[in-house]
């Protein structure tokens, strides 16, 4: 069980984590990682899956259906924005300095 | 929840950061989300198995629900031009923001569900204060970031376009707001559905409200907000699902979502304050000072002819470039010049286009060697030693009121120093102002010429004008 203060200790380093690895991202990544971070929380998608798998309602059958779909919205599409956006810089990579 | 599980959240978890600490150098980027995508996978494949997980009819909706989001995410990803990029992200980031929300309703309605009222139970009785409250402000958040995003995805892809929707709005919105959070205390200590639902709905409306607003040219940094809020929500859901992988990678999402706001925020000399409460997109156009000098206008050919015989050029994209999809011709222009001895350069300023980086990608896209792509703080000096600015597409990021006219809304803005060139040639597409809506008073300068035409067009017929005077 994650509880009361071990869930700040993680709040407060993954707050640290987060902002350490953009404080040197060029602007040229700015785009890219701002999809890459969009398709990291992604990650609802298997809360979504918790929240549905534990539905006892009709209602929550409903709702719990939206947050799947929505969460794989977020995941698949975040992913397939951001390798489309990454592998055009892979290209040019040999004509960089 | 099951070891197996645990474990895989920790490996997602440390794929994640893992993922985005090569994200953010160009040579590892590509691999970095290849390392995040198998965190995610293997993370959703184990929940897919947790014995926690109930009912065969739950797992057909389940089955069905990522059918349906991932196949319209995957499909609409694939095909999306690279110039609409910044809208979709905004769509993807609203569905995650929506999901988290959705968590919470299932969590609370199922709470409201098994109260006893006999025992004057409450949800937060129920559920604990600590989850009760994080699972409220995780849906406060997440709502907003869900419909907010859908009205910035409707903006920048042109199917809606409005601004204030009534007088006085703003105001209106801070009574919403408190509004909101009067619901959500009152879902709090809820004995029963009918709190859940109106606090909902609130939730929703202030996105909507919020965002309607706001002005196209300060959208990139309401789309990076949101994303934070999006992460944010994730991580107090996470809390509420005790899901450790939710909570790590929401709050790292949460903290480089905020910081990277801020960054684009100071670059556009906006705060967000100013982005949600005053939009740029509402000021008058200030054209009556200008008006004494007049707009000239000039054919390609002739600019075709200062280009070859310049000793440098400096090309400033904006989104007309994205728009009109001229990169590939402006790089294949580019190189031309190049070989009649011409140094070209590219000058970027943080926020052209819609998103910062928007017109890296479309460079990089059309095969632009990163070395020849600028900064604005690299090359503002080196327009003064510049023979031609070449402007395509970019307007409010080249406009000198930001530095002259306290009264504009522009005024404080870092801006390319593009007026400072000995030649500057703006290809447009019609006389309109930029984003802002300010009247941009480089157009009028004596040293600056407009090339009427769509921006691949113009390009087109530069590369034509350049080979026949060579020949």
């Amino acid at each position: 069980m994650i509880e009361g203060y071990t869930a700040l200790y993680i709040f407060m380093l993954a707050g640290f984590t987060g902002y350490e690895v953009i404080s040197r991202v060029p602007v040229i990544l700015h785009t890219p990682l701002m999809s890459g971070s969009n398709f990291v929380h992604g990650i609802v998608l298997v809360g979504a899956m918790v929240a549905l798998g534990g539905a006892n309602s009709f209602t929550e059958q409903v709702i719990g259906f939206f947050a799947v779909l929505l969460g794989a919205g977020n995941a698949v599409g975040g992913y397939v924005v951001t390798e489309r956006m990454l592998d055009m810089f892979k290209s040019s990579k040999g004509a960089a300095k | 929840m099951g070891s197996l599980t645990n474990l895989s959240y920790f490996a997602a978890a440390a794929l994640f950061i893992l993922g985005l600490k090569q994200m953010s150098k160009p040579l590892t980027a590509r691999r970095g989300i290849v390392w995040a995508g198998a965190g995610m996978v293997v993370a959703t494949l184990v929940t897919f198995f947790d014995p926690n997980l109930h009912g065969f009819f739950n797992y057909i909706l389940m089955i069905v629900a990522i059918g349906i989001g991932g196949y319209y995410a995957w499909s609409t990803g694939r095909t999306v031009a690279m110039t609409d990029m910044p809208q979709m992200i905004a769509l993807y980031n609203g569905m995650g923001g929506g999901a988290a929300a959705a968590i919470a309703a299932v969590e609370l309605f199922h709470a409201s569900g098994e109260l006893n009222p006999e025992y004057g139970q409450d949800v937060a009785n129920l559920l604990g204060n600590d989850v009760a409250l994080l699972a409220i402000m995780g849906a406060f958040i997440g709502c907003v970031a869900f419909t907010g995003s859908l009205v910035a995805w409707a903006k920048l892809d042109g199917r809606y376009n409005g601004s204030s929707l009534f007088p006085g709005q703003q105001k209106f919105n801070i009574a919403l707001f408190a509004l909101t959070a009067f619901l959500g205390m009152a879902v709090f200590n809820a004995e029963s559905a009918m709190p859940i639902i109106l606090f909902f709905a609130a939730a929703l409306t202030l996105g909507l409200f919020i965002t309607i607003p706001v002005g196209g040219a300060d959208m990139p940094v309401v789309i990076s907000l949101f994303n934070a809020f999006t992460g944010l929500a994730v991580a107090f859901e996470g809390y509420v699902l005790n899901n450790a992988a939710m909570i790590i990678a929401g709050t790292v999402v949460g903290s480089a979502g905020t910081l990277l706001t801020h960054l684009m925020a100071k670059a556009m000399n906006r705060s967000v304050k100013n982005v949600f409460f005053s939009g740029v997109g509402s000021a008058q156009s200030q054209g009556s000072a200008m008006t004494d000098k007049e707009m000239k206008s000039v054919t390609p050919n002739d600019v075709a002819a200062n280009l070859m015989f310049a000793g440098q050029v400096i090309i400033v994209p904006g989104y007309g470039m994205a728009v009109a999809q001229a990169q590939h011709k402006i790089w294949e222009l580019a190189q031309l010049l190049e070989k009649e001895d011409v140094t070209v350069k590219f000058a970027i300023h943080p926020v052209a286009g819609r998103m910062p980086g928007h017109m890296n990608v479309l460079l990089a896209e059309a095969g632009v060697p990163y070395d020849k792509i600028f900064d604005m703080d690299e090359i503002n000096a080196d327009f003064a030693n510049t023979d031609v600015a070449l402007v395509i597409g970019a307007n409010d990021v080249v406009n000198p009121v930001a530095r002259t006219d306290k009264n504009s809304p522009l005024y404080g803005m870092p801006i390319l120093n593009v007026d400072q060139a000995r030649n500057v040639y703006v290809i447009k597409r019609g006389k309109g102002t930029g984003f802002s809506g300010v009247e941009n008073q480089l157009f009028y300068e004596d040293n600056t010429s407009l090339v009427y035409g769509d921006g691949a067009k113009v390009a087109a017929e530069l590369i034509q004008a350049v080979k026949e005077q060579k020949a």
